[in-house]
C-alpha cells in the first residue's frame, strides 16, 4: 500500500532542517530529493564496479557495461518501448531536444517548413528550435494557451498543415501542470506529414506512459526529475528515425571504423553516446527506475492527483490569491502556480524559506508563457511521492503569514 | 504569537520598507525629464524606470515606476526621497554607503535616511540584487541626458 510517510523514510535529506524548521520541500518539478536506494546504488558503484564500458574485456568493465546497460531495458519497461536500441542517454531533457534539432532538424528542415510549438513550452523546448530555424530558415508558429491553462486546439488544427514539419510540445506543463491531449496533437502532427516531439520532463516522473499509445515520433525527459542523479537524460525515437540521422557528437564509442578522412558509425544507440558516458549516474537511475516500479507509476499519478486536489482546495480558500492552470485534477498534475495579489513571488518565496518551505518563484524558464498570463513571475509549489498533507498544511499557514505581513496588518505583536 | 517564531523575515520586512511598498513616493513620470534610464533583473523580471529633471547639478525633480518585489520597489521610493533636492554628490554619498551596509556588513550611516531600513537584506544575499536595481539605474539615468536636451 503507497504511504508518503513510509516513503519519507527512505529520503534522508528529508530529515533536516532549513533555519530550524523541519525541511518542507515542495520544489520537485525543478528537481526531486534522491532516496537512499540511489545513493547507496551510486556508492556501490564506485566501491565495487568503476571501470570504462563498452571496450574492456576485464571483469569490472563487463560488470559495468551490464549494469548501464540493464538501465535501457529499465527506461523501455518504463515508457512501454518496444526495443532497448531506441533509447540514447543523454545529460538531460535538454540535451535531448537539441539532439533532435541539430541530428534530425538540420537534416530535414528547410527555408518555408514551419515548426509548431506552444506558448506553454520551457526554454529548452523553444530555444533549440530558434536556433534550428535561424539556421534552416524554418519558421516557429506558437499555439496559444486559453484562460483556463489549456492548449488551444482549434488554433492547434489551424497552425498545423503542409508546411508543418515538426510539432514540438510539453506533455505537462511545468508551471500550469497542464495535460495537454497528446493523442490528439499526435493525430494532427501525422495526418499533416509532421513528426511529433513530446516533451515528458515533466510527465514521465509522474504518469504511466506508453510511448506506443502517445503517438509520440521523439520523447524527452531526464532522470533527476524522477528520483535519479544530475546529468542524465533520456531520448527515445520510433522506429527507424535513429538509423537514418547523423550523429550528434563525434568522438570515442560511438564509431565503427575510423580512417583518416571519414568514419562509419557504431550500431545504435551507441552512434548517439560520443565519449565516455555518465556511467554511475546512469546505474543510479536504474535504481531510481526501480523504485518506482516498486511502487508503481498508477500509484504514484493516484498520490499526486490527492495530493494536488487538497492543495487546490486548501489554496484555491485563500482571498487574494489566484491558481494559474486548470483546477479539474484529472487533467493536470502536480505542478501548482499561484499568484499573491500585490506580493511578488520572491518576496512569498523568502518568507516560505524563512519557514523552512521550498517552492520556486520567477519565470521557470518559461517566459513566453508569463507574458501569455500576463504575470512577471509566479509562485509554484510542486509535489512527488514523499509530500504530505501536513506539508501542503505548512504551505498555507506560511502564505497566509505572508499574507499578514503585507496586508498592512502588522506581523508584529504589540509590545 | 507569530513574531516571536519569525525573527529571520521580521528582522528583512521591516515596517518602514513595508510602508514604503504600499504608498511609494515620487511614483510615476516626469512631464519634461533632463535624464532617463531603464533596468531589469531579467531572473526575477524586476523592472525601474528613473525619470530625472536636473537643474545644474541639482537633482531637481525624480519620478520612478516599474514592478518587482517589495525590496526592489521599495528601495526606490526610499532613494527617491533621500536624494530629490541635492545634488549628484549627495546622492553618490548615499549610494556608497547604502552599498557599504548592504555588502560589507558596515553600520547604517546617519545620510541613509528611511534607507537604513533596508539593513536586513544583508542577510539574504539572493535579494541583495533586489536593492541594488534602483540605484543602478540611477547611476545610468544621470549618464543619460534626454538627446532633444543636448541639442538645445
Amino acid at each position: 500500500m503507497f504511504s508518503a510517510t513510509k516513503i519519507r523514510e527512505d529520503f534522508p535529506i528529508l530529515r533536516r532542517t532549513v533555519h530550524d524548521r523541519p525541511l518542507v520541500y515542495l520544489d520537485n518539478a525543478a528537481t526531486t530529493q534522491k532516496p537512499r536506494q540511489v545513493i547507496e546504488s551510486l556508492v556501490r558503484y564506485y566501491e565495487t564496479n568503476n571501470a570504462n564500458i563498452h571496450r574492456g574485456i576485464h571483469t569490472l568493465s563487463v560488470e559495468a557495461t551490464e549494469q548501464y546497460e540493464a538501465v535501457r531495458g529499465k527506461v523501455a519497461l518504463l515508457i512501454g518501448a518496444p526495443s532497448n536500441d531506441s533509447i540514447v542517454f543523454t545529460r538531460n531533457t535538454t540535451e535531448s531536444i537539441n539532439l533532435v534539432a541539430r541530428s534530425w532538424g538540420d537534416a530535414n528542415l528547410s527555408e518555408g517548413d514551419e515548426i509548431v510549438l506552444s506558448l506553454m513550452e520551457h526554454h529548452s523546448n523553444i530555444v533549440p528550435w530558434q536556433l534550428l530555424a535561424r539556421r534552416t530558415g524554418a519558421r516557429l508558429r506558437y499555439i496559444e494557451v486559453t484562460a483556463d491553462g489549456h492548449l488551444d486546439l482549434d488554433m492547434a488544427r489551424q497552425l498545423i498543415g503542409p508546411r508543418t514539419k515538426l510539432v514540438s510540445l510539453v506533455h505537462m506543463s511545468n508551471v500550469l501542470g497542464t495535460i495537454n491531449p497528446i493523442g490528439e496533437i499526435a493525430g494532427m502532427a501525422h495526418a499533416a506529414g509532421a513528426r511529433f516531439l513530446v516533451d515528458a520532463a515533466q510527465s514521465a516522473p509522474h504518469l504511466p506512459i506508453d510511448v506506443t499509445g502517445l503517438g509520440a515520433d521523439f520523447l524527452a525527459f531526464s532522470a533527476h526529475k524522477m528520483l535519479g542523479p544530475t546529468g542524465v537524460g533520456v531520448l527515445w525515437a520510433a522506429d527507424g528515425l535513429l538509423s537514418e540521422m547523423e550523429p550528434f557528437l563525434g568522438g570515442g564509442e560511438m564509431i565503427s571504423l575510423v580512417r583518416q578522412d571519414e568514419s562509419t558509425w557504431a550500431d545504435l544507440p551507441h552512434k548517439f553516446e560520443a565519449g565516455t558516458p555518465n556511467i554511475a549516474d546512469v546505474i543510479g537511475f536504474g535504481a531510481a527506475l526501480d523504485y518506482l516500479a516498486g511502487l508503481g507509476m498508477p500509484a504514484v499519478r493516484e498520490h499526486e492527483r490527492n495530493i494536488t486536489a487538497y492543495a487546490l482546495d486548501r489554496l484555491g480558500a485563500l482571498p487574494g490569491l489566484n491558481i494559474h492552470g486548470p483546477s479539474d485534477v484529472d487533467q493536470r498534475g502536480g505542478a501548482v502556480s499561484f499568484s499573491l495579489e500585490g506580493i511578488h513571488p520572491h518576496d512569498i518565496s523568502t518568507i516560505l524559506d524563512s519557514r523552512g518551505i521550498a517552492i520556486r518563484a520567477g519565470h521557470h524558464c518559461a517566459q513566453l508563457l508569463m507574458r501569455a498570463l500576463d504575470v512577471p513571475a509566479t509562485s509554484r509549489a510542486s509535489f512527488y511521492i514523499y509530500n504530505t498533507e501536513d506539508e501542503v498544511d505548512a504551505l498555507v499557514e506560511a502564505v497566509e503569514a505572508v499574507q499578514r505581513v503585507f496586508n498592512g496588518v502588522s506581523h508584529r505583536t504589540a509590545v | 504569537m507569530v513574531s516571536a517564531t519569525e525573527p529571520l523575515f521580521d528582522d528583512l520586512y521591516r515596517e518602514t520598507l513595508l510602508e514604503h511598498y504600499r504608498s511609494p513616493r515620487n511614483r510615476g513620470r516626469l512631464e519634461a525629464p533632463t535624464h532617463h534610464a531603464e533596468g531589469l533583473n531579467p531572473v526575477c523580471g524586476d523592472e525601474i524606470r528613473i525619470d530625472l529633471r536636473m537643474d545644474g547639478d541639482r537633482i531637481a525633480e525624480i519620478a520612478f515606476d516599474g514592478q518587482g518585489c517589495s525590496i526592489s520597489q521599495s528601495t526606490a521610493s526610499m532613494m527617491s526621497v533621500e536624494i530629490l533636492d541635492r545634488p549628484v554628490e549627495h546622492a553618490m554619498a548615499v549610494q556608497q554607503a547604502f552599498e557599504a551596509m548592504l555588502t560589507a556588513g558596515a553600520e547604517p550611516s546617519a545620510i541613509l535616511g528611511d534607507l537604513e531600513a533596508l539593513q536586513g537584506v544583508s542577510k539574504f544575499p539572493v535579494r541583495i540584487k533586489c536593492a541594488l536595481l534602483a540605484w543602478k539605474v540611477l547611476a545610468e539615468s544621470l549618464k543619460s541626458p534626454n538627446k532633444e536636451e543636448t541639442h538645445d
